[in-house]
């Protein structure tokens, strides 16, 4: 039985008991309970893949749970919710892909829900702007209703969800991984929202993974493993360490992994590299072994200086030597070949391609290695596939299932194998955890400091600073575009990394 | 044994259940329902009319595997025929010689990959929708044929091309040779081919397959070049086909193309698809009309029959997908 | 106004084109600027335009329809059919006869994605087939010219003689045309249904989450273009005088290309009444214009197809697209 917290004689606005939800004959929840308090912060933690979405979603009403559950909303007892009650309720969800409308003004954005309905109506544009000027104002935000949303920043269209959730009377607000995309100031504010929010009645629940910004204002955290309840907790006494326990069933025990790296030749040397607006006058060097840790907030530029190196953006100015020699890659094509590569930040869009095959995916970057005679053979490509992913310990069914079929953190080692398939001299990681399981991460690290070792130059880039910090030699901190100082792992603290990073 | 049966199933990948069992309904309903259907007649007028839409569907396939789609393919057939016929015009028209026939087919694929090099450039370059941009080139390329024949025929031709539309080697009519050999062409291009995998890749996702350091732009222009120099071999056929070329020949064919790439299994998102199962797809609707018209229908009504075959069969594949679901969360 | 040209750049740049094109045809023709060839360029768009508004609301709602054409060419024969069997009928009921069996036939369209979720493209590709086929094996391609009389009467609702002696006139099937772009921009923009449309087209699992009837959605889309496709073909076959089974296939496509050229976007959520008129009424004006400046029309579909080509192609490049590919370009050299 999970740990259960009193609620302290308050009567809960929202209490859901006996959910259960099956997919394509996979359980997603089984036997979940779930309370939120009138006016509280709640923090729901879980990994990927944990239940979180589909619980809110059930909630909201997009899906009908299975037979015998209970949902009591406001006084109310329900079977099932559907979008139109949840809404009417004042249950709204800020959602992780925020579900906008890019064509749209902002106005219509923030004022949809007076266009749903099941009878046509004429549209009231002016109700419409004055509903969500009041929405932005209530906020403190100042906004041009009138543009289509699409001209805004992410995090601007995330403000624009947020007033989207405001207008009417919310009682209930969930915020699904609301920090994954914005940067810190951002998502202080976002801080400041949901405080006041509270204050004023309605309850907000966090729906997250990453835990660190919101632990500090919230009351109670509710957490799901493999779809089930593991308990709820009083936030006082919990720390990030103990929460990653409770989500992924396993203690973690991190040793800081940095290393001289002595005399080894450089790799990798950059000097004075700009473009403009990106990243400013960088200049580092990476030896062979090394691994160079870069971290910053999201938007200080690393991911620009990453694919300027691999040959994708063009920098206006700097050079950069490869093994000695000067090198200005034309398209990532040529930096490939001069043993450059680059795990994308984005694995979804950017890093795999999903529907395609396991083998494919490992074997798109190293075509000629699977050549005989000229043409493509299947026999060398399965060979070459078997190799990678014993080398890397991958779990898969077999090489022809779809890459979107793995978990997060076996798709990454496919990444990986892709771009040690390359032969490759350099190795830039951008953000390899993104999306993989707290629980599969340190295995990642463990392939990491593995090619290390065997001589490959590794620039990991993260704004998670402990993951640089435990696993790179030396730790570059980027700062609106600009380098903002040097670490050494084995002479400084984390802590002293983070307030240079955060503070 | 086993491998040989995992060689099969590669060869065919699952695209094959709906065109394979598409075609074993059509012969069973035929040979049934009609007594000359199982016949040398048949499959030799099946084999006959089967290159000249078979062609056009290859020249769709490469386009549609991208996630896209070349519009433009018949009236590219037809100006490639007509590049052929003018150079045999002006070089004696009846009497010309077969070397004339030759360059007139090297101009011909030169004209029909010159069409796709421009689409390519463009869907590469401003990322337009190659729906839109291909209909702008076939209403271009119909104008410009319709311009430069007035509406008319173009014909006359050496009797040398013959046997090139009607003539047989061993019993195969070499129209139906000329198509096999690039059916096998393309497969070859498709499985074994850089380019045939990474078209595969770009139709998947463009972005992440430039992020693995494919050159999208340039399988893109080649994709539509290679498509534009398949309408030309198709072209070639019809002309030797009719004995004579008009813009507009074969003009219904454009929409049975895609059809038949869906009918074959191919996705029409792209990414999916081979070139055998829409091969046997293209029998199958070959197939229906000759039963059909063997039954005293009419082209029209197999036209129409083609239409719901497909429906048929994209209704099984969701059956087929609600029953997986079913069985799962029975088990 | 900066933020009016902005957000409408598509319809700016066509009126910016179409005035320019009507400033150059005026001066290098007689008989461009008049009221006579005003009137007979909407006299022959009509048909075209009423289509477009139609296939509009498909495109924006996220699907594409190839069989409307086709559908409109089995609504004229079957409404001359039951206007036959009920003994002539009227406007009136021929209207509704004929809007009626659009609908069915798109609402079919709709039972096929949304039923059994086959995209739209397949499955109007295969609509397209079986109603064409089956229309010409019934007919057995046998054009129907004994309409009654009501259908084939001129209506002219204004009329003008110019100078020359020649009548300027406005007929019926212009009103009919603006009805229809009315009615369509009424639903679009003006109705919750259109923006529930509109929001389906954009982000189809945000409308979702909404609670949209995505069923209702896809019925009402390829239902309001069922119904257009009906009233389109009555009037074609008025203006023509005839039903010919075959006169307006391939028509899908032309109407089609005029539709994204006035700024709708294939993939949903994009798209204005205004633009899609304009689309149209660029590539009637272009083909008027080359046919006053003596131009063959054989030339006339080479000329128009390179020209929506160029616009597609300059419309879809941006200049920052351009210059690095210009740059690189001038570094190899």
């Amino acid at each position: 039985m999970a740990e259960t917290m009193s609620t302290g004689g308050v009567k809960p606005l929202l209490s859901l008991h006996n959910i259960n939800m099956t997919f394509g004959g996979i359980k997603a929840l089984k036997d979940v309970s779930f309370e939120v308090l009138p006016g509280e912060i709640h923090c729901l933690a879980g990994e990927n893949g944990s239940g979180k979405s589909t619980l809110i979603k059930i909630i909201t009403g997009v899906y009908r749970p299975e037979a015998g559950a209970v949902i009591e909303y406001d006084g109310q007892t329900f079977s099932h919710m559907s979008p139109v009650t949840a809404q009417a309720g004042g249950i709204q969800v800020i959602w992780q892909d925020l579900a906008l409308f890019p064509e749209m003004t902002v106005a219509e954005n923030i004022a949809f829900h007076t266009v749903i309905g099941r009878w046509p109506r004429l549209v009231d544009y002016r109700h419409m702007r004055r509903t969500a000027l009041k929405a932005l104002q209530r906020l403190g935000v100042a906004l041009d209703v009138d543009l289509p949303l699409k001209d805004y920043s992410i995090a601007q269209r995330q403000i624009v969800a947020i007033a989207r959730a405001l207008v009417g009377e919310a009682k209930l607000v969930f915020m699904d991984e609301p920090t994954a995309s914005l940067t810190q100031s951002e998502t202080d504010h976002l801080i400041d929202i949901a405080r006041s929010l509270s204050v004023s009645g309605v309850a907000v629940v966090f729906v997250s993974h990453r835990l660190a910004e919101v632990l500090e204002i919230s009351s109670r955290i509710t957490v799901l493993r493999d779809g089930a309840l593991v308990g709820v907790y009083p936030v006082e006494g919990m720390t990030q360490s103990r929460i990653t326990e409770l989500m992924t069933g396993k203690t973690f025990n991190q040793q800081v992994r940095a290393k001289p790296v002595g005399d080894e030749p450089i790799v990798l040397e950059v000097k004075g590299l700009s473009r403009p607006g990106q990243f400013e006058d960088i200049s580092f060097a990476v030896r062979r072994g090394e691994t160079l840790g870069i971290t910053g907030l999201l938007g200080a530029g690393r991911t620009e200086l990453a694919l300027s190196i691999f040959g994708m953006l063009k920098p206006r100015s700097g050079r950069v030597w490869l093994n000695g020699r000067p090198v200005r890659f034309s398209s990532n094509r040529k930096a490939i070949e001069a043993g450059v590569a680059y795990l994308s930040e984005d694995r979804l869009s950017l890093g795999l391609i999903q529907p395609q095959s396991i083998a494919d995916n490992l074997a798109i970057a190293s075509l000629d290695r699977i050549k005989s005679g000229g043409l493509l053979s299947d026999e060398r490509k399965r060979r070459l596939v078997d190799r990678w992913i014993a080398d890397l310990g991958v779990k898969i069914g077999r090489q022809s299932d779809a890459v979107s079929t793995l978990s997060g953190g076996n798709q990454q080692r496919i990444a990986i194998a892709k771009w040690l398939a390359t032969d490759p001299k350099l190795l830039i990681l951008d953000a390899p955890t993104v999306g993989v399981d707290v629980g599969a991460r340190a295995g990642i690290f463990e392939i990491v400091a593995k090619l290390a070792e065997c001589g490959l130059a590794i620039i990991l880039i993260s704004d998670e600073v402990p993951e640089v910090y435990f696993n790179a030699d030396r730790v570059l901190h980027m700062a609106q575009g600009k380098m903002a100082g040097w670490f050494d792992p084995r002479t400084c603290s984390l802590g002293q990394i983070e307030a240079a990073v955060y503070g | 044994m086993n491998s040989v049966a995992t060689r099969i199933k590669d060869l065919l990948g699952p695209e094959i259940a709906g065109p394979g069992f598409a075609f074993l309904a059509v012969m069973l309903f035929f040979g049934f329902a009609s007594p000359q259907f199982l016949s040398e007649a048949t499959f030799g007028s099946v084999a006959f009319q089967l290159p000249e839409l078979g062609l056009l569907t290859l020249a769709m396939l490469l386009p549609v595997l991208t996630g896209g789609l070349n519009l433009a393919i018949t009236f590219t057939a037809n100006i490639a025929g007509l590049t052929v016929a003018w150079v045999l015009q002006a070089n004696g028209g009846v009497d010309a010689g077969i070397a004339w026939f030759a360059l007139g087919c090297v101009l011909a694929v030169a004209v029909g990959a010159a069409t796709g090099v421009v689409m390519g450039l463009v869907i590469a370059y401003t990322r337009a929708h190659p729906i839109l941009v291909s209909l702008s080139m076939m209403i271009f390329v119909r104008g410009l044929g319709e311009f430069l024949t007035r509406g008319g025929d173009v014909s006359g031709f050496p009797a040398f091309l013959q046997p090139i539309g009607h003539g047989s080697i061993l019993g195969f009519p070499i129209p139906l040779l000329i198509f096999i050999a690039c059916v096998l062409l393309w497969h070859v291009l498709l499985t074994r081919m850089k380019l045939g995998f990474n078209t595969y890749m770009i139709g998947s996702n463009i972005e992440a397959a430039r992020y693995s350091g494919v050159n999208t732009r340039k399988v893109i222009v080649l994709v539509y070049t290679l498509s534009g120099a398949m309408c030309a071999v198709a072209g070639i056929i019809m002309l030797a086909r009719f004995n004579s070329v008009r813009v507009g020949h074969g003009e219904s064919y454009l929409l049975i193309t895609v059809l038949a790439c869906f009918l074959g299994g191919v996705n029409p998102f792209g990414g999916f698809g081979r070139v055998i199962p829409v091969f046997v797809a293209l029998v199958v609707l070959q197939l229906l009309s000759s039963g059909l018209n063997l039954m005293g229908a009419n082209q029209h009504l197999a036209t129409a029959v083609w239409g719901i075959l497909l429906i048929a069969v994209m209704i099984l594949r969701w059956l087929a997908a609600q029953l997986m679901i079913l069985n799962r969360r029975k088990g | 106004m900066g933020k009016l040209v902005r957000s409408h750049a598509t319809e700016f740049a066509l009126l910016a084109v179409i005035a320019a094109m009507c400033v150059f045809l005026s001066l290098a023709t007689n008989n461009f600027f008049s009221l006579g060839n005003a009137f007979d360029l909407l006299n022959t768009s009509s048909v075209n335009i009423i289509f477009a508004v139609g296939l509009l609301v498909v495109l924006i709602a996220g699907g594409i329809d190839i069989s409307f054409a086709v559908a409109a060419s089995v609504v004229q024969y079957g409404a001359a059919l039951i206007l036959g069997w009920i003994g002539g009928g009227g406007w009136i009921s021929g209207l509704l006869i004929a809007g009626g069996l659009g609908i069915l036939l798109g609402a079919f369209n709709a039972f096929l994605i949304h039923r059994f979720r086959i995209i739209s493209i397949v499955a109007t590709i295969a609509t397209f087939n079986i109603y064409f086929g089956l229309l010409m094996f019934f007919t057995q391609g046998v054009s129907i010219y004994d309409l009654p009389d009501w259908l084939t009467d001129r209506i002219i609702l204004f009329e003008q003689e110019m100078a020359d002696g020649t009548w300027a006139e406005i007929t019926l099937p212009v009103l009919v045309m603006a009805v229809c772009v009315f009615a369509t921009w009424l639903l679009i923009t003006r109705t919750t249904t259109g923006r529930q449309l509109y929001a389906f087209g954009d982000n189809p699992e945000g409308a979702r989450r909404f609670g949209i009837n995505i069923g209702a959605m896809q019925f009402i889309a390829f239902g309001w273009l069922g119904m257009m496709a009906g009233i389109g073909g009555l009037i074609q076959a008025h203006y023509a005088q005839e039903v010919v089974p075959n006169a307006l296939y391939g028509r899908e496509l032309d109407v089609l290309a005029a539709v994204v050229l006035g700024g709708a976007r294939l993939g949903g959520g994009k798209g204005s009444v205004l633009g899609c008129v304009l689309g149209v009424l660029l590539i009637a004006i272009t083909q008027n214009g080359l046919n006053l400046l003596g131009v063959s029309p054989f030339a006339f579909k080479m000329i128009i197809g390179a020209i929506i080509l160029a616009a597609i192609t300059l419309s879809n490049t941006s200049l920052e697209k351009l210059l690095p590919f210009m740059r690189q370009r001038g570094a190899r050299q």
